[in-house]
């Protein structure tokens, strides 16, 4: 058995890897709401909630109508990201013209109620969802065993980052969002339609919430609360990446997870701590962030 | 930008001669007197417990209105300094043997001291990375508290003794510790008003309307914003502080991030920016939250309906409605 600076290899390979997991949902999160922030310039404190309700989707599919993991990674974000839109429309549209203190209150006061009524229908325990069969099981790696499924998550987790990247950087729909971003009344005035873009934005930032809710599910027990301790550090992790680019989020996200997973294996008792305390130093020495634009 | 602004409710600053005494207008004098006459006659009709309950978080709404209301900062992070004014007054009234006078100070000036070092971090960022960073570093002092030896972990602080006020003045009965706690709360809520009215205060809402004007008139606005924060945490502190005395506990519940959230919600539904608003949205969700108590976690859902309705329909809040019907500022 291999020892890295006295530490076991198992030890630190499976925090390595739990680090590499936590990363792929701060990354994914963080994407969604930067993309969100981007266009619509409100920061969606639903956003945790979303996630939530992404896994507890995936949990009635397979309930309810006995539809696997596979159906659920499909239908999931649809149904959820469906659900964001019309949030969108109904609430959240109503607030572009004012302070955007406001749209974060009132996403905040969304967030409560799907929270309270997830915890009123399903109860504060967490629920069990099943590894699907073709992705349980572990490879033997000699230095330690990699369970099959977290690899499965990081690996699924990087493409559907990459996969956002590419429409965003590299095709029209992508040009015109980020021409939006810019500058709206000017596209607008294009002929394109800037209001059905926004709705559509946050829709597909929900929908990537709700993908990494599907994700988690298996990882971690289906609980109401699931999202909203993930979602405070998420904010650190916008925070320390600057909401500018959206390979910095990507970054920035998979990075603090392996830097919590170290964290875990050096000095655990700072492991729940060690996020916000690098937001510190970055707000001292950088306060645009790491990848942001002063 | 005042149609768009946060405290979109706040009418135009009373003319001088409105004033009548400490530069209350009118109208906010009259809402005063009634204010006192209710702390005088309330503990002999209702239970005054509740009474000392709906005090501590009306004084600590009124401490985070100084922020959101008056320099236009949205901190979401104000229970890291509620609790851990908790927790200090606790420790130091239990452990310390300190006389409760003391540890309601002390309380105080650790949540300041604390309140100095976030808001030097926070307020190198305005607007909603404020509000993310004030909420983050909020959940590290959650975390701290979870893990701190002095905090009881899950079981927080318990049976701390309410003491003798001065050494002299025994606290048991209720009654006696309901004047301190009522003495305190009338002489935070005369401190912000003088606070805002004061020439500082005035810069503070220079800064909530425009801040880089108020730079270009040569005032050094994070000095002020740093200030604001300070009095804000430190007042934050000792609304924590007295309500562990009252009480005699001091638990998590009170350095998690729902308890900022929900001073967020006392102050919007009072009124943003307003004098009494704070004080009447307290008394509302103290109340509410005490006659729904049974319905669980629909308490949650209907604090986010709450959230919800003030945001879209009613940002003014109840003070800032009643101020507009009357045409007068409260």
């Amino acid at each position: 058995m291999e020892d890295f600076f006295g530490i076991p290899a198992p030890l630190l390979f499976g925090q390595l890897l739990l680090g590499l997991i936590n990363g792929a949902f701060y990354a994914m999160l963080s994407l969604g709401l930067a993309v969100i922030f981007g266009l619509l310039n409100i920061v969606n404190m639903a956003h945790g909630a979303l996630f939530m309700m992404g896994a507890f989707v995936a949990w009635l599919l397979l309930d309810k109508l006995g539809l696997g993991y596979w159906w659920a990674l499909l239908l999931s974000p649809f149904i959820v990201g469906a659900f964001g839109v019309l949030l969108e429309k109904l609430f959240i549209s109503r607030l572009y013209k004012l302070d955007h203190l406001y749209g974060l209150l009132l996403t905040f006061g969304l967030a409560l109620v799907i929270e309270g009524v997830f915890r009123n229908e399903f109860g504060s325990s967490g629920l069990p969802y099943r590894i699907p069969p073709e992705l349980s099981g572990s490879w033997d790696l000699e230095f330690m065993f990699l369970p099959i499924y977290r690899a499965w998550v990081v690996a699924f987790a990087l493409v559907a980052c990459l996969a956002t990247w590419l429409v965003i950087e590299k095709t029209r729909l992508g040009a015109y969002l980020r021409a939006a971003t810019e500058n709206a009344p000017l596209v607008q005035a294009f002929g394109v339609n800037v209001p059905r873009m926004v709705t559509l934005t946050y829709g597909a930032g929900v929908a990537l919430a709700a993908l990494g809710g599907v994700l988690a599910a298996p990882i971690y027990s289906v609980n109401p609360q699931m999202g909203s301790n993930l979602i405070i550090v998420v904010f650190a992790v916008v925070v320390i990446g600057g909401m500018g680019s959206i390979l910095g989020a990507v970054l920035t996200g998979f990075g603090l997870g392996i830097v919590e997973g170290m964290t875990k294996v050096f000095y655990p008792e700072a492991s729940a701590t060690v996020i916000f305390v690098i937001m510190v130093i970055v707000l001292l020495a950088r306060p645009a962030g790491l990848f942001g634009r002063a | 930008m005042s149609d768009t602004a946060i405290t979109a409710g706040a009418l135009p600053a009373p003319k001088a001669e409105n004033a009548v005494a400490w530069g209350f207008s009118r109208a906010q004098f009259a809402a005063l007197t009634a204010m006192i006459v209710f702390l005088a006659v309330a503990p002999f009709v209702l239970y005054p417990v509740f009474i000392m309950k709906l005090l501590c978080f009306a004084l600590f709404a009124l401490a985070f209105n100084l922020l959101i209301g008056y320099v236009g900062l949205l901190s979401f992070g104000h229970a890291a300094y509620f609790g851990m004014g908790g927790y200090i007054a606790g420790y130091s009234a239990k452990a310390l043997g300190l006389s409760p006078e003391l540890a309601i100070l002390a309380g105080g000036i650790v949540a300041g001291v604390l309140g100095a070092a976030f808001g030097w971090v926070a307020i190198r960022r305005q607007g909603i990375y404020f509000a993310m960073i004030t909420l983050a570093l909020a959940q590290m002092v959650y975390f701290f508290c979870v893990q701190a030896p002095f905090t009881g972990g899950e079981d927080g602080i318990q049976a701390i003794p309410r003491g003798s006020l001065l050494g002299v003045v025994p606290l048991d009965r209720d009654m006696a510790m309901y004047w301190l706690v009522a003495g305190i709360f009338l002489g935070a809520f005369l401190l912000i008003h003088r606070i805002v009215h004061s020439p500082f205060g005035q810069v503070l809402k220079a800064i909530r309307e425009n801040e880089p004007r108020t730079i270009s008139l040569g005032y050094k606005t994070d000095h002020y914003k740093l200030v604001a924060f300070i009095l804000s945490t430190a007042l934050a502190g000792i609304a924590g502080a007295v309500k562990s005395l009252v009480f005699g506990i001091a638990t998590l519940t009170d350095v998690h991030w729902s308890m900022s959230g929900e001073v967020v919600l006392m102050t919007l539904v009072g009124g943003l920016g307003t004098t009494f608003g704070p004080v009447i949205g307290a008394a509302v969700i103290v109340t509410m939250q005490n006659y729904l108590a049974e319905l669980g976690a629909w308490v949650t859902v209907i604090q986010g309906v709450i959230f919800v309705a003030c945001v879209l329909a009613f940002r003014r809040g109840i003070i800032g409605e009643v101020g507009n019907l009357l045409k007068v500022k409260l």
